[in-house]
């Protein structure tokens, strides 16, 4: 936390102490993205068909968000280097000089081993060990090597992104169900389209940063051609919990009216291609995605909610 | 001779001791948190039975 220095005059030393603030320390675990892994974890411990104790299931949740953070720190500190360079995330605490990267480093590896251990003894080490897979997937696989060698990087760091869920409901059953899966299989299709149409508008940066998103790499106009492919396929998978029968009908059409909408977008954003028109429709569906990922998971947590209480209620 | 900064050692700004205090107090409240998280979770994975063991 602390180094000595000389100071300017090199005649006293003085003693440099971080001027980190807790808030930065907030900032590392990325709050948003923790969001959002928790709420699909949520849903992942909702659609189990045992009922999970509501503490335990928060303590649950608690782990995961932390596991989440922590990658999310330990991705900060490999990745300061080229944050330091993009507009988005040059204000990260290491880039704008308020934290080292050591203390990242230290500061993501302890939440790591907590929050594995935590989940492990809070639900079970199939759900802990997933996590701890979560961690390493994202770190390892994604941020030290996938991210800045091909620009399938986000294809394949999805799973990542998409393993919430399965270790929500393996914290709840100590098991892997084809259902936990096909919430993966959604996020995992979801995330190209997510990014890809985030990297259009900002492939200039990712250019400089030397990240090879696909744009940069392959030329906006087959990052459009993709877009659409993956949003092809993402519309039906939408409907996978209604067909697998752990959501209702009223999900199927909230699904595939969004699927459709989703598909409208990805449309747009791939016959405009020049001009303030494209950015726009890039973004539009960068904020629709978002949208889309968020209803479709509310309404299955949403149901299953209902079914506990009522059942609850019932008893 | 030693000047005034030299004789006081190593000296604080400030804005570091300010950033130090509220990394302390968060710590402090993290541990703390963590105390309690593990203190509920015994006592529901145990329920009843957090009582009913032999002397």
């Amino acid at each position: 936390m602390s180094f000595l220095s000389e100071s300017r005059s090199g005649l006293t030393r003085s003693f440099e102490v971080s001027i980190a603030r807790p808030s930065d320390y907030v900032a590392l675990l990325k709050p948003r993205v923790m969001s959002l892994v928790v709420f699909t974890a949520f849903t992942g411990i909702l659609i189990a068909p045992t009922h999970m104790n509501p503490v335990l299931g928060i303590a649950s949740l608690l782990a995961i968000a932390i596991g989440a953070g922590a990658s999310g720190a330990l991705n900060m500190w490999y990745d300061a280097d080229i944050d330091a360079l993009m507009r988005r995330t040059e204000k990260r605490p290491i880039p704008s000089g308020r934290m080292r990267r050591e203390d990242a480093l230290g500061f993501g590896l302890v939440l790591s081993v907590l929050s594995v251990m935590t989940l492990g003894i809070v639900a079970n080490w199939l759900a802990a060990a997933l996590l701890g897979f979560t961690i390493f997937f994202y770190v390892a696989i994604y941020t030290m090597w996938l991210k800045r060698a091909t620009p399938q990087n986000i294809v394949i760091g999805g799973a990542a992104g998409a393993l919430p869920p399965v270790v929500g409901y393996a914290a709840a059953t100590g098991e892997v169900s084809l259902a936990s899966i096909a919430l993966f299989a959604i996020i995992f299709v979801w995330t190209p389209p997510h990014f890809w149409a985030l990297a259009l508008v900002k492939a200039e940066e990712y250019g400089r940063a030397g990240v090879p998103m696909l744009p940069n790499v392959k030329g906006a106009g087959r990052t459009r051609r993709d877009i659409l492919l993956y949003t092809l396929l993402l519309a039906p998978l939408g409907l996978l919990p209604w067909l697998m029968g752990f959501a209702s009908l009223a999900y199927g059409i909230i699904a595939a009216a969004l699927g459709a909408a989703m598909l409208m977008f990805a449309v747009r954003v791939c016959y405009n291609r020049t001009g303030p028109q494209a950015g726009r429709c890039a973004m539009q569906l960068f904020g629709f995605s978002i949208l889309y990922l968020f209803l479709l998971f509310a309404e299955i947590a949403g149901e299953r909610a209902l079914v506990i209480l009522t059942s609850n209620l019932a008893w | 001779m030693k000047t005034d900064s030299e004789m006081q050692g190593l000296v604080l700004t400030p804005e570091q001791q300010k950033a130090r205090r509220q990394r302390n107090v968060a710590i402090a409240l993290a541990i703390g948190c963590f105390v309690l998280l593990f203190y509920i979770v015994t006592i529901a994975k145990l329920g009843p039975g957090v009582l009913d063991r032999p002397l």
